[in-house]
């Protein structure tokens, strides 16, 4: 049977991961790191870099990269505008009302799917080259507090990229079942998620195998995103105000000191204060230092918001804080001490932090596979019953929703509606499907109108016209209709408000096996360079270190003459040609490898750190630890 | 829902036309082969079959629980990604979505009396949930008829909620005003509690009828009436409750 692998579609970083054996695994990339920046730019032959290598574009040509693009998914040029003023994206300018939105990347255009088209295609290729074999199915994670056509945008994503999504998984509830794998406990668990863009918090019942989602809510634009710009914010109108330079129209100015808060931002999370020190245009430096109490009195607006959402969710689970008996954190701002500590209060339980929140999901999102595949030793008892987020309502007179299926109903859901028809003769009646909490239609987001075609003539009033709404497993809404006296099966065409249309879907398929071909080949060249630099300066290292003089005169040629042959090709577009280099030099320099490393041992043993006899740098070491993140 | 012609003592024929196993009445029968563990097709079928109970309203929960989990590892459409047909899928949603309704109506006390009435002929548009937020949305005052007994005291609590929300605008405290709210909504509280407990009792002289076979539409009627009464009255309260709440909560 095929694989089906779990993804993590995040806002800040990308992951990809299965179930190796019994236990889920991520799967590293070929430059050997397991996150991928959800970063997506084009290069100066209009060339798509996604992850790592794209992150540089954000700074030397921002108009030609884009991030944090999952904030744009399935949302309406109206729903944008605050996106717009902190974020650097640029909207298509020919957009008309009611398109789905497309943002300007050099000279092209793409629709948010596209661009996670993209991120969604890097992963599947890391998978496939882990391998050896292709990948066509996936479960991809998203917010639980998605709305309907925010998840329909992830999916039309997961298609683009060759992708069959056969099943969304609520990132919270893909948390919990990676913490529940090897616990096989009973209890209430509360998975508080805060990302870089959205905030989820999920309360779960966990019954013999059995994940069952009992309440959730959220907000799907509180993220470490707003920490960062609120940092951005300060050091812009610090630089403005004591050195009367306006950079805020400035993109790359603004680029180089995101980058530089973020840093610090996570510096802050370890260390009591950091100083910030960014050279400015003009050659002038912007310096400040900020300890860890100012940032925390910063950033206090920001996470107290996700309070609201925690308590809504224990009222709707009928549940007091004392009731929760596990709380589990998930997302890259949960590192934030005071974010712990609002946790630890909220739930007045101290949460778990031993799994790694940024990989956490993906790992969930593996185990949701794998119980998709017909289950393992180890989740063939696991099954997930979700939620929906939202409550789900029709359109009735004045304006007023009439809900029919109530959030925190487990999904799949369905309910059924009857409607009728106010003139003699009428043969179509139109219908409009909202989501939302509050009463009003125009309060709610709207997921669909459409019309019951086909309605025999009768007198008013006569028709009965059966509605019948589903959620899916996915907590993507159905649609079917029939005429009960007549027993006609109404047509129904469904009109999504905001997303692309089933034939947009096709032809950006067809339109991305174009790029896909091009793509390939030219990504394999940059990460066959990437991972050729890296190997050379191994090499220099190497050279240093006490193993060196250890080798062999003829060894040390060798080397020397495989170092040079990748030199000359690797600036080259031959993938093959640098790849053979990289393998060549990658055989010769195994002895030096183990030298450095029982070297290594020999100085840590006489009482050096490890960190000075360079381990970890040697050739053939390729997974950093623990390196900080920015994108 | 269409009228259904199921009683407590089934005849054997019309098990057959629900799809319950012809024995034992079972409706696991119904939702997946019991040897082979494929899916049946969906059917549309009463809550209270579908999880083959008879037509009553004191209902053992964590049994319900216990069938619900059952089914699920059955039907969830999770189980049925890889190895099924396209049709199977489908039922096994459609399945599942009934599980998930059936369920979630049948463990809450209000929803599942509220569904038996509905079952038993009895518009409760009126009453629901429905109509009291789309009045609410409209402005409009849902057309519900106060309790005789309470209506000095929803006079005099609706005097006291405007003056709360007067004083909220202005930032004007009236700390005596805030404490009698919270007295009436202990009363609130208090009367809440005594028609739950109407409600359970109604519960009992109605599964005294089924046992008995007398359910029908002529002799159910006046326990119906009761419970259709029981019901009005205790939404009104906790629109009572709910309006009191927002209000101290400003």
């Amino acid at each position: 049977m095929e694989r089906i692998v779990g993804i993590d579609l995040g806002t800040t970083n990308s992951l990809i991961a299965f179930m190796e054996g019994e236990a889920p695994a991520v799967i590293p990339g070929a430059d050997g790191l397991n996150l991928v920046p959800s970063v997506v730019a084009l290069d100066a032959k209009d060339q798509t870099i996604v992850g790592h290598a794209a992150r540089k574009y954000l700074i030397a040509t921002p108009d030609h990269a884009i991030y944090s693009v999952k904030r744009l998914m399935g949302r309406g040029v109206e729903d944008v505008q605050d996106e717009l003023t902190f974020f650097p994206f640029r909207l298509a300018s020919d957009l008309a009302p009611g398109e789905v939105l497309r943002i300007q990347l050099g000279a092209k255009t793409f629709t948010p799917p596209e661009i996670s088209a993209f991120i969604l295609r890097q992963l599947k290729h890391n998978a496939e080259r882990h391998f050896g074999a292709p990948v066509s199915k996936a479960v991809i994670t998203v917010p639980a507090y998605f709305n309907d056509a925010q998840r329909q945008a992830t999916k039309d994503a997961g298609r683009i990229a060759g992708l069959e999504v056969l099943r969304l998984v609520n990132e919270p509830t893909a948390a919990a079942l990676a913490y529940g794998l090897d616990k096989n406990k009973n209890g209430i668990v509360a998975v508080y998620d805060l990302g870089g863009g959205t905030f989820d918090i999920s309360i779960l019942k966990l019954h013999d195998g059995i994940f069952e989602v009992i309440a959730t809510n959220g907000n799907t634009h509180l993220g470490g995103d707003d920490i960062d710009n609120l940092l951005i914010t300060i050091a812009l109108d610090d630089i403005s105000g004591d050195m009367k330079l306006d950079l805020r129209h400035n993109p790359e100015a603004v680029q180089t000191i995101r980058k530089s808060v973020i840093e610090a931002k996570i510096l802050l999370s370890s260390q009591p204060s950091v100083k910030l020190d960014i050279s400015l245009p003009g050659g002038q430096r912007y310096q400040r230092e900020m300890t860890r109490e100012q940032f925390e009195i910063l950033i206090e607006p920001v996470i107290q918001r996700t309070i609201g959402p925690c308590k809504q969710a224990l009222k709707d689970a009928g549940l007091g804080p004392e009731q929760i008996d596990e709380v589990v954190l998930v997302g890259g701002s949960t590192r934030i001490p005071r974010v712990q500590q609002l946790a630890q209060t909220l739930f007045q339980r101290k949460p778990h932090t031993e799994l790694n929140p940024d990989e956490v999901v993906a790992l969930g999102a593996a185990v949701q596979a794998s119980i998709l595949s017909g289950g393992s030793e180890a989740t063939h008892n696991m099954l997930l019953l979700d939620v929906t987020p939202l409550s789900l309502g029709i359109e009735a007179l004045g304006g007023v929703v009439a809900k029919i299926i109530h959030r925190n109903s487990t999904i799949p859901a369905s309910a059924t509606e009857h409607f009728t028809t106010g003139v003699d003769g009428q043969v179509n009646v139109a219908i409009h499907v909202l989501q939302g909490e509050r009463e009003l239609a125009k309060d709610c987001r709207s997921l669909a109108r459409f019309d019951l075609r086909g309605i025999p003539p009768m007198p008013a009033g006569l028709p009965r016209i059966e509605v019948r709404l589903l959620i899916d497993a996915n907590g993507i809404l159905q649609v079917s209709a029939r005429e009960q006296r007549s027993g006609e099966q109404a047509q129904v065409s469904v009109q999504p408000s905001y997303g692309l249309s089933d034939e947009q879907v096709e032809t950006m398929i067809l339109e991305s096996f174009d790029y896909a071909e091009q793509d390939l080949e030219q990504r394999q060249v940059i990460e066959a360079r990437n991972e050729a630099d890296t190997i050379l300066a191994a090499l220099e290292k190497g050279r240093n270190n006490p193993a060196w003089t250890e080798l062999t005169s003829a060894e040390k040629q060798k080397i020397a003459e495989q170092e040079k042959a990748l030199v000359a090709v690797k600036d080259g577009t031959d993938y093959h040609a640098i790849r053979s280099a990289i393998d060549a030099l990658n055989q010769g320099t195994m002895r030096l490898a183990e030298l450095m490393m029982s070297t290594a041992v020999g100085t840590a043993l006489r009482g050096k750190s490890m960190e000075t006899a360079n381990v970890g740098e040697g050739p053939t070491s390729s997974h950093p630890i623990g390196k900080a993140e920015f994108e | 829902m269409p009228e259904n012609a199921a009683q407590s003592a089934l005849p054997i024929a019309s098990k057959q036309e629900t799809g319950a196993c012809w024995w034992c009445g079972s409706m696991r029968a119904a939702h997946y082969c019991q040897s082979c563990g494929k899916v049946q097709p969906a059917a549309p079928v009463d809550y209270f079959l579908f999880f083959g109970l008879p037509r009553k309203l004191s209902l053992d929960v964590p049994a319900l629980e216990r069938d619900f989990y059952a089914l699920s590892r059955k039907l969830h459409p999770d189980l049925h990604v890889q190895s099924s047909t396209a049709e199977e899928r489908k039922w096994s949603v459609e399945k599942s979505s009934q599980l998930n309704d059936a369920y979630r109506t049948l463990k809450d006390p209000v929803a599942r009396t509220e569904y038996l009435l509905r079952l038993q002929g009895v518009d409760l548009d009126e009453q629901s949930t429905l109509a009291t937020e789309a009045a609410r949305g409209s402005g409009k005052t849902k057309k519900q008829v106060v309790p005789p007994d309470m209506l000095e005291e929803v006079f005099e609590l609706n005097l006291q909620i405007e003056e709360l929300r007067r004083n909220q605008k202005t930032d004007a405290q009236d700390p005596d005003l805030i404490e009698q709210l919270r007295e009436h909504n202990q009363s609130l509280q208090q009367r809440l509690a005594a028609v739950d407990q109407e409600l359970r009792s109604g519960w009992t002289a109605w599964d005294a009828l089924v046992d008995s076979g007398r359910d029908a539409a002529d002799t159910g009627k006046p326990v119906i009436n009761q419970l259709v009464d029981v019901l009005n009255r205790r939404s009104y309260i906790r629109n009572l409750v709910r309006d009191v709440n927002e209000a101290l909560e400003g």
